[in-house]
């Protein structure tokens, strides 16, 4: 008997029918889903799910597992459990410390590998298979634009992490989608002040950037501010992420007359290029009269250790720091440092308040509902949680809020102490029109 | 012409690293005839060989920082440098020179523990299950490091003598921006000699001469009475001595994380075919050959005409090699050919 007899023919009706039979029986788990409840996951018993997506493996490993301790404190507070962190100082607040909506806060947890694939379907894992009503966390742009597209066709809120484009709320906004770290955009106008202030008004930048969404969104930003300080852009080169040895790049700054680098690099690239900046003299440069000068438009202080010593006095921004004096800051640094030893990261505070807000979003809407809590968090204005008076902006979904512009600490009093605060950026310097040239999207409509 | 010098220096550069992986990669595979995925572990398990002794010499007495009360802030004071003073300060000054003494046995040891322990039990399987089963080896080293150092690079400093940049234009009566940091220059003059050792120990030595012959002829050997197997698991040995040590010097270039192995392997292999498989000359040819195309492909007026072209010179000039010569550029008719 041949192949052909013993398998018979696969003829195209048949094939398509078979495709049919197989995409359906893969969006069976989400009609299911769908039909048996008002709306995704809707929870039922005594507990909520909530699924935090984080990096545990890959380069951003560390930040994901402050992220995740973040998260479990997080939880830990919304069940009444601990000293309550923020949710002391948080207000306005309708959390009553007995979960959310009284049920019990449980977590799954996914590894987004720091890879935009594996993020999505760690996410589509929690969502389909674990009943997670609310998916939150993360260590790259890439990985949020990619698991809010996912959230949004799912029919679940997606509280973004350390994220720092433009595009998470500016092209790429979804209505499921929201971000409380603050992007290029914010970065690049809380920085041009002190750069004019400590670097003056007649500089030429050299731009090294990362090839990939966040690197251009940075350079694009860090250019268009100091372009209109009067700062010339000598050139403006990518760099392949994860290229370890920057060598080849940093040579031609040697000669290009720029008298500024800017470092478009973050995690382990920002430490390489740094690193190998340093080593080819560039601080003890002078260039056209100047002290030459390095700046690192976003600074991570778990990163800044890689870097060492040649950190120091470089000047760049962050979301926040644990430093901060404000009642806020001092209660979850304090929640923070007593469960595990050791101060909260950035990536853990913004993802803690993320995990807070959307809890209290629910409590205050009175429902586990998607739309209503999408409708609870648009234009809801908060204090009391580090970074001042914050606005979720109902347009883009973007957090608006004061921000750090920081350098490496030159004097450090412990090895936590990397940066210091050289100015707190009031929320009215850095923020824009949601609508803005390059920055415009469609959040879309609600989708439960 | 600084620029063009520059790229030159830095190609060479590069190219020392690409050279002494592929060396001890192709070593491995012209001996015993193994696919070696884990040699990139090796040359990260060197520079962490750095790391732990820096963490060692750096043991300090911990002063608290009392105005944090929420945790335990405090600042480390090396015993060394209470002990010592500036003698303590200097020797944890020179953690790199000084991590070379302690890698040497510390690699070999780990060599032939992994040649004798795994690799051997693989000689006569597939090549794909040696790539496997390698590979997977190199993801439980690299797990071991992380769960031990985290997943953060670790700032491994050069001393300070040699921490700046030279002048190498005013040394060449050239532009006075014509510098090139020591570091990397001693880099490169390690990898010379480094790679001149092992050449002058295969060819000069007996050992040397049974294991090139070995190389070539294994079983002949084998029939005239000498145990080539012995000297192969030496000569692994020898192979986790040269990573490990291109690793170390790697150190204060690039913070050493556990990944930087991986990152490596793949260069590393793409230069052994390209060299052609199994021949020591062709690796280091390729290594620098390669080396100094991508730094010449980074350049700004090159990335201008062919936009991208640093990302992928090193994929398309082994295309066109194996395509023009497909034992690669030194390879030979018969060497690893079945």
């Amino acid at each position: 008997m041949s192949d052909k007899e013993k398998f018979g023919t696969l003829s195209r009706r048949g094939f398509l029918k078979a495709s049919v039979a197989a995409a359906a029986a893969g969006a069976a788990p989400m009609i299911f889903v769908r039909n048996a409840n008002a709306f995704v996951n809707e929870p039922k018993g005594g507990t909520v799910t909530l699924g935090f997506n984080v990096p545990q493996t890959g380069a951003y490993a560390d930040e994901g597992a402050d992220e995740l301790r973040a998260y479990k404190l997080a939880v830990k507070h919304l069940n009444g459990e601990g000293d309550g962190g923020m949710l002391n100082t948080m207000n306005p607040k309708s959390l009553k410390g007995n979960g959310i909506l009284g049920k019990k806060v449980a977590y799954v947890t996914g590894d987004t590998q720091t890879k935009s694939d594996a993020a999505r379907s760690s996410a589509k894992r929690m969502v389909e298979k674990d009943g997670a009503l609310m998916i939150t966390g993360g260590s790259s742009s890439g990985v949020a634009v990619a698991v809010q597209a996912y959230c949004q066709e799912a029919g679940v809120i997606f509280m973004a992490g350390l994220t720092h484009s433009n595009d998470t709320t500016g092209k790429d906004r979804r209505k499921h989608g929201f971000r409380h770290f603050f992007n290029t955009e914010m970065s690049g106008a809380a920085l041009a002040p002190i750069l004019e202030k400590e670097m003056g008004k007649d500089r030429t930048a050299y731009h090294l950037t990362a090839d990939y969404n966040w690197g251009w969104s940075q350079e694009g930003s860090i250019k268009k501010y100091t372009e209109a300080l009067g700062w010339q852009t000598k050139a403006a080169v990518r760099t392949p992420l994860g290229a370890g040895d920057f060598s080849q790049y940093i040579t031609p700054v040697l000669n290009s007359g720029a008298d500024v680098l800017v470092l478009n690099h973050y995690g382990k690239d920002m430490v390489n290029s740094l690193t190998q900046a340093v080593q080819f003299g560039l601080r003890d440069k002078q260039v056209n009269g100047k002290d030459f000068q390095i700046v690192v438009p976003l600074f991570s202080r778990l990163m800044a250790q890689g870097a060492g010593e040649n950190i120091k006095g470089i000047y760049g921004s962050t979301n926040w720091n644990w430093s901060l004096q404000d009642e806020g800051s001092q209660a979850f640094v304090k929640s923070f440092g007593a469960e595990y030893g050791f101060p909260p990261s950035q990536a853990a505070h913004t993802c803690y308040v993320q995990a807070l807000q959307y809890a209290d979003a629910c409590e205050r809407a009175g429902t586990f509902n998607p739309c209503g809590v999408i409708e609870a968090l648009e234009g809801h204005k908060f204090d009391g949680m580090g970074n001042g008076p914050t606005e979720y902006r109902a347009e883009d979904h973007q957090a608006f809020k004061d921000v750090l512009v920081v350098k490496g600490n030159e004097a450090p009093s412990s090895q936590f102490d990397l940066l210091k605060i050289v100015e707190v950026t009031p929320r009215s310097k850095v923020e824009y029109a949601a609508d803005m040239e390059g920055y415009a999207g469609n959040l879309g409509s609600c989708n439960a | 012409m600084d620029e063009i010098l520059l790229q030159i220096l830095n190609g060479l550069d590069k190219g020392g690293a690409y050279a002494l992986i592929a060396l001890g990669l192709t070593l491995t595979f012209g001996t015993l005839g193994v696919v070696n995925f884990a040699h990139g572990a090796l040359f990260m398990l060197g520079a962490f060989v750095a790391v732990s002794v820096q963490n060692i010499l750096t043991i300090s007495e911990r002063v608290r920082d009392e105005s944090i009360t929420f945790f335990e802030a405090y600042k480390e004071v090396p015993y060394l440098e209470i002990w010592w003073g500036e003698t303590g300060t200097m020797i944890i000054d020179y953690v790199v020179p000084i991590s070379i003494l302690v890698a040497i046995p510390v690699m070999l040891l780990i060599g032939v523990a992994m040649e004798r322990g795994l690799i051997k039990h693989f000689y006569k399987r597939t090549h794909a299950e040696q790539i496997l089963v390698t590979f997977g080896l190199a993801i439980v080293l690299q797990e071991i490091v992380k769960a031990n150092f985290g997943a953060n690079p670790i700032p491994t400093p050069a001393p300070d003598i040699v921490s700046g940049s030279a002048p190498v234009g005013a040394w060449l009566g050239l532009s006075e921006n014509l510098v090139y940091p020591y570091w990397r220059m001693i880099y490169l003059a390690f990898a010379a000699v480094i790679i001149f050792g092992v050449f002058a120990f295969l060819r000069f030595t007996t050992f040397g001469m049974v294991v090139r012959a070995g190389m070539a002829d294994r079983e002949t050997v084998g029939l005239l009475g000498i145990n080539v197997q012995r000297r192969f698991t030496i000569v692994f040995g020898l192979a986790a001595v040269v990573a490990g040590l291109a690793g170390v010097m790697y150190t204060p270039i690039l913070p050493p994380d556990y990944h930087m192995g991986m990152d490596f392997l793949v260069l590393s292999f793409v230069v052994v075919v390209v060299g052609g498989m199994g021949s020591l000359e062709g690796a280091v040819l390729a290594g620098f050959l390669l080396g100094i195309l991508q730094s010449f492909a980074s350049m700004n007026e090159v990335k201008q005409i062919l936009p991208g072209i640093d990302q992928v010179i090193i994929y398309l000039v082994a295309v066109v090699v194996l395509l023009v010569r497909p034992r690669g550029l030194l390879g030979r008719e018969g060497v690893m050919e079945d």
